[in-house]
């Protein structure tokens, strides 16, 4: 198991275009990637999960995987948050 | 039989209806033993809905274009959606049920959570999944829905309404225009059939059980007026009606590129109302020559929270890119009244038309105005960009508003930011207290902009919105017309230009009084510029001055309006 903590620093957080975005790029590897907010998980391949949690700028979440790529598919999906989902 | 319904899309249409009924899908629970066997149908299913999906992604891509197809890629992530279908699952398994009941009751939860939320965004995609499960569940009950695609023979089709699936299907070919029975002018059908140019009409209650397959009827796009198996006297009027319409429309093409300008030689400018950078296609379609009315409240609208300067930057440099050099006018923050935005928390007011709105919020609220006039001024350099303050009911607000801007302006000079030092600033004359006192606003703005949706309201005390009274709400209203005479007037003296947003500035029957006044700028929907550029094309400003002159002396509106049917005949043909 992998996990980093990261924040949500652009304007629209997991809305719109960046939670399609963040679900696409999740759906790319073969490990179970989930979302931890408020100590809740979120599949992070689901669109209507990603959605639901509404996570809005300054939201801090938690991404873990688990799987033989758990490792670059966290850190893809932190890239990601990292560069605002090039907003 | 004749109803009533709203015109959303102008034109008029003659033929059969096909009217597109959709069963009620009809489910029931049922204990399912053989889980496995329920499992295997919900995947089969959902492999058939993808087919179809994929095949409505491509055509919408093909016929109508990438904006409107990427609705069906959302439908195809929500097909694929593990969270989704993985709870259907897990109820088939757990609770033993068939899976078109499973699938039903997670729909109905998912889809309250998002409508519960205060958000545009969320109400929508709770629409996508139940169009989504819809088809899944269609298919598992093997329903079959009128299909709109493979149409034999020419239809108007008449529905409860349309969803984005459908509206994808429609053949321009064979669909003649459609009425529905939910809906308004900005609802999606309506939007969509503007797009693809076929007449329509919304809101039409009971239309669906009044009509039959295969009755004729006929409709009015822009009237919104629906006859139902018309008399033969009827239908050679409309028939007339129509072919006028369609060669008059086929006129107005040739007016693309050309000048606005009157027979006597005096030219103005038709500029177009504008809410987002996506209308900027509306008015390179219809050859308008500038925005006269950049709405910026729409970027603040519709979110949790306030949008940053480097949004709105983004926004007004996008228009100002796309109008390569013609002029746009950006109207700071018009908010309050009938325009609420939640995360302001604004106490709700007796008369938010007479309250705290507009550049009223703006001046005590400067850590919302300055961003704004900071982005406007830094987009200046991209374009050619003028600022408009609106709701200003006095001097001292109007130097107010401007000391701001200064403030603004020096600390960009400060931060060695660059912008356009010769940024034309004006402001709209939306109420009577300007109106009256324009000579004095004349020296101290760049230009004015009569906003007549609230000069009106404010000149006559009518709630524009308010149907009881809405009949004393009338753009023919004399004392109206003196306004507008006044501060075009005092504008000219000044030696400052003198434009005109809202719907005034469209109508027909005013566009002559206006030229004879001596209006320079003419802001309206991108839709009317070019049958305002005809009419003025065929109108002398000499002959309309001695008609704005006996006009302006009539008492009444009605008097107005009929002086203006009987003196101003402009040929639509």
């Amino acid at each position: 198991m992998y996990k980093v903590e990261v924040e949500l620093k652009n304007e629209t957080g997991l809305h719109a275009r960046p939670a399609s975005l963040f679900v696409k790029e999740a759906s790319k590897f073969l490990s179970d990637v989930k979302i931890i907010k408020d100590e809740k998980k979120y599949i992070a391949k689901s669109i209507v999960g990603i959605l639901s949690m509404g996570a809005v700028k300054g939201t801090k979440l938690t991404i873990v995987a688990e799987g033989e790529d758990e490792k670059e598919a966290v850190e893809a999906l932190k890239a990601l948050v990292d560069t605002n989902f090039g907003e | 039989m004749v109803l009533k319904g709203i015109g959303a899309s102008p034109g008029i249409a003659i033929g059969k209806v096909l009217l597109k009924k959709d069963p009620e899908l009809k489910i029931e629970k049922r204990v399912k033993d053989n889980t496995e066997e329920e499992i295997i149908r919900l995947k089969k299913a959902k492999e058939k809905s993808k087919k179809q999906i994929n095949e409505l992604y491509e055509h919408t891509l093909n016929t109508i274009g990438e904006e409107e197809a990427k609705i069906f890629e959302a439908h195809g992530m929500i097909l694929d959606d593990p969270e989704f279908f993985g709870q259907v699952e897990e109820k088939i398994k757990t609770e033993k049920v068939n899976v078109e009941y499973a699938l039903k009751e997670v729909t109905d939860i998912i889809v309250k959570v998002f409508e519960n939320m205060d958000n545009e965004y969320m109400k929508e995609r709770a629409a996508d999944i139940k169009d989504v499960s819809n088809r899944v569940i269609r298919i598992l009950l093997g329903v079959e829905i009128t299909d709109i695609s493979k149409l034999e023979e020419e239809v108007i089709i008449v529905a409860e309404d349309l969803t984005p699936s459908d509206t994808a299907q429609i053949d321009k070919e064979k669909v003649l225009g459609f009425i529905t029975e939910i809906g308004g002018k900005t609802a999606h059908s309506a939007i969509m059939a503007r797009t693809l140019e076929i007449p329509a009409v919304v809101g039409v209650e009971g239309i669906t059980s009044k009509v039959e397959d295969g009755d004729i009827v006929i409709f009015d796009g822009d009237e919104g007026e629906v006859i139902i198996r018309p008399e033969e006297k009827k239908l050679e009027e409309y028939k007339n009606k129509k072919e006028k319409f369609e060669s008059f429309r086929k006129r107005l093409e040739e007016l693309k590129g050309a000048k606005s300008v009157t027979k006597d030689g005096i030219e103005v400018e038709l500029v177009a109302n504008i809410g987002t950078p996506k209308d900027v296609d509306g008015i390179l379609r219809n050859d308008a020559v500038g925005v006269g009315l950049y709405r910026t409240e729409f970027l603040y609208m519709d979110r949790d929270q306030l949008p940053t300067e480097e949004e709105q930057f983004e926004a007004y440099k996008e228009v100002a890119e796309r109008l390569e050099g013609k002029p746009v006018v950006i109207r700071t923050l018009d908010i309050g009244g009938d325009k609420e935005l939640p995360y302001l928390e604004l106490p709700k007011e007796m008369n938010p038309f007479l309250g705290y709105r507009a550049i009223r919020l703006c001046l005590d609220r400067t850590d919302i105005f300055k961003p704004q006039l900071r982005a406007l001024l830094r987009a200046s350099t991209h374009g050619d960009i003028k600022i408009m303050f609106p709701m200003i009911s006095s001097i001292e607000e109007l130097r107010q508003a401007k000391a701001v801007l200064e403030e603004v302006k020096e600390d960009l000079r400060k931060e060695n930011i660059k912008f356009n030092e010769e940024i034309e600033v004006g402001i709209m004359v939306e109420i009577p207290a300007v109106a009256v006192l324009s000579d004095q606003f004349a020296k101290e703005v760049d230009f004015f902009s009569i906003g007549t949706n609230d000069l009106i309201q404010y000149t006559t005390a009518v709630d524009r919105g308010n149907r009881q009274i809405s009949h004393l709400y009338n753009q023919f209203h004399p004392a109206l017309l003196t306004l507008v005479k006044t501060v075009i007037e005092n504008g000219h003296k000044a030696g400052i230009w003198v434009g005109m947003c809202g719907e005034v500035a469209g109508d027909p029957k005013l566009i002559p009084i206006l030229i004879g006044m001596g209006l320079e700028e003419f802001s309206m929907s991108p839709i009317s510029i070019l049958k305002a550029r005809w009419i003025i094309k065929n109108i002398t400003q000499q002959e309309m001055k001695e008609m704005a002159e006996k006009v302006i002396n009539l008492p009444t509106a009605e008097e107005v309006e009929k002086f203006i049917d009987d003196n101003i005949k402009i040929d639509y043909i």
